[in-house]
């Protein structure tokens, strides 16, 4: 009986990238990296079936094919490397009134009515973060979350990953450029190159 | 009241307005006149053919040859409907989404009010079945065409917002709702404004057609009263069916926004 947050990638593979195997234990947070345009992006989307691809994935015993794709997303949460924002306030983009997360992520409650339109990219990026978490998802699939933030904040959002791998045990597949932070979060690492993942140093 | 009959030299002198303004356009360097002329030798020759199709059907009353003249509009008008979307599905979904909800709008409405309200003996009588259907088919492609080319641009322009959404664990359903209620009432405003200005701001052209023909006026105006309400409930289940039909066809069975299901004009 497999673990229920353990993620399993088999033959994973479309036009652009792959085939790709991996399987990722619950609660562990594995990084990837590699030079853009490598298909990271690419493999995150395929991961959370927003894009057509050959191979399938596993959470625990269930397969992604087999779950209806609007859950298998609530389960296995992907964060963008640019976050969209298509309400006013931010408040109208969150499902209830309050997030758990908002104070690990240096927010009060106060967001909830702030304009979208006044955010800065870094802002942005922490509340879709929190808004992501709403679904109290399994598996997180990172697109360079910490791109836009200063050290400050970069801090406070692994500091909140760490968090959910070690409380809650989800699952974290992270896409970096910094070998620092590599070292800070991941128990293993990966490069993506040639459309295929190699285990590389931490 | 008798009708005046036109003559060919009647229609010369308002030919002859078209070429005056084509020449003002040669002179302002406007670049519409080509198009302006062969607009106007189209309808001169559409409407001559059309013309003597009818009084050939009108003659005969054959119950085949009105739905093949049937068949056929409803062919130009799936054409034209695709026609006027700067991206549209390719394949056969691209025709096929018009010409069903056309179908199933124009030609209920059709077939109901023929048999049900205007009553001819047989109802498929052609002087009332063809221009009816010419009525409901022309309003209902204008809704189905704005509609839709308001759904596939918002969607395209829109993809990321729509793909985030799908993130979030939004059905394809949830994900386009905004854009697609916007489509909807994009395509069915332009009915619901004709009505409300209808007799305060302009005279419709079926009533002013049956007027100058020699109707009485009253006769006129509840014959326009069907019609509009007709084309406004063909209009609107119409648009409402496309759009339907089209946001589903942007999604796979796995939810996922298909945007390479779409053909661009070039």
């Amino acid at each position: 009986m497999p673990e229920t947050n353990h993620l399993l990638i088999k033959q994973l593979k479309t036009a652009l990238f792959g085939p790709v195997d991996l399987s990722v234990n619950e609660g562990e947070c594995v990084c990837l990296s590699g030079v853009s345009g490598s298909g990271k992006t690419l493999l995150l989307r395929s991961i959370a079936d927003l894009d057509p691809h050959e191979g399938d994935v596993m959470l625990g015993n269930e397969t992604c094919s087999a779950m209806d794709a609007h859950e298998w997303r609530r389960q296995v949460g992907l964060l963008s490397s640019e976050s969209q924002w298509w309400f006013e306030q931010v408040g109208q983009h969150f499902k209830q009134p309050t997030s758990d997360w908002f104070e690990k992520l240096g927010f009060n409650n106060e967001v909830m009515h702030w304009q979208v339109s006044r955010l800065s990219s870094g802002e942005k990026q922490r509340l879709a973060l929190a808004r992501l978490l709403e679904n109290n998802p399994k598996v997180l699939l990172l697109d360079e979350p910490t791109a836009n933030l200063d050290k400050e904040n970069t801090a406070l959002v692994e500091n909140l990953v760490r968090c959910l791998t070690e409380k809650n045990n989800t699952t974290v597949l992270w896409v970096s450029h910094d070998a620092d932070q590599i070292k800070r979060v991941a128990s293993r690492h990966f490069r993506f190159s040639q459309g295929g993942l190699e285990e590389a140093a931490i | 009241m008798n009708m005046i009959l036109l003559s060919v030299y009647d229609l010369s002198l308002a030919a002859g307005l078209i070429l005056l303004l084509a020449l003002l356009s040669f002179r302002m360097k406007l670049n519409v006149e080509k198009q302006l002329i062969i607009a106007a030798v189209r309808t001169a020759v559409q409407l001559v053919l059309i013309g003597l199709v009818l009084k050939y059907l009108f003659e005969q009353v054959n119950f085949w040859l009105i739905t093949l003249l049937a068949c056929i509009m409803l062919l130009a008008a799936g054409r034209e409907v695709m026609a006027r979307q700067h991206r549209h599905f390719a394949g056969g979904w691209g025709f096929g989404i018009g010409i069903i909800s056309m179908f199933v709008s124009s030609f209920t409405v059709t077939v109901l009010a023929l048999t049900v309200v205007v009553q001819p003996d047989p109802w498929y009588t052609p002087q009332y079945a063809i221009p009816l259907l010419g009525m409901l088919l022309g309003n209902t492609m204008n809704g189905i065409a704005l509609g839709m080319d308001r759904l596939t641009t918002s969607a395209y322009e829109q993809r990321q917002i729509i793909e985030s959404r799908l993130l979030l664990g939004e059905t394809w359903s949830q994900a386009i709702a905004d854009i697609r209620y916007n489509s909807m009432r994009i395509g069915m405003i332009p009915m619901i404004n004709a009505m409300a200005a209808a007799g305060i701001v302009s005279l419709p052209g079926m009533m002013t057609g049956q007027i100058l023909a020699g109707s009485p006026p009253v006769e006129a105006v509840k014959y326009q009263i069907l019609i509009m309400f007709l084309i406004t409930a063909g209009t609107g289940f119409g648009t409402l069916t496309a759009i339907w039909f089209a946001s589903k066809h942007l999604f796979d069975d796995r939810d996922r926004l298909r945007l390479d299901r779409f053909k661009a004009k070039k």
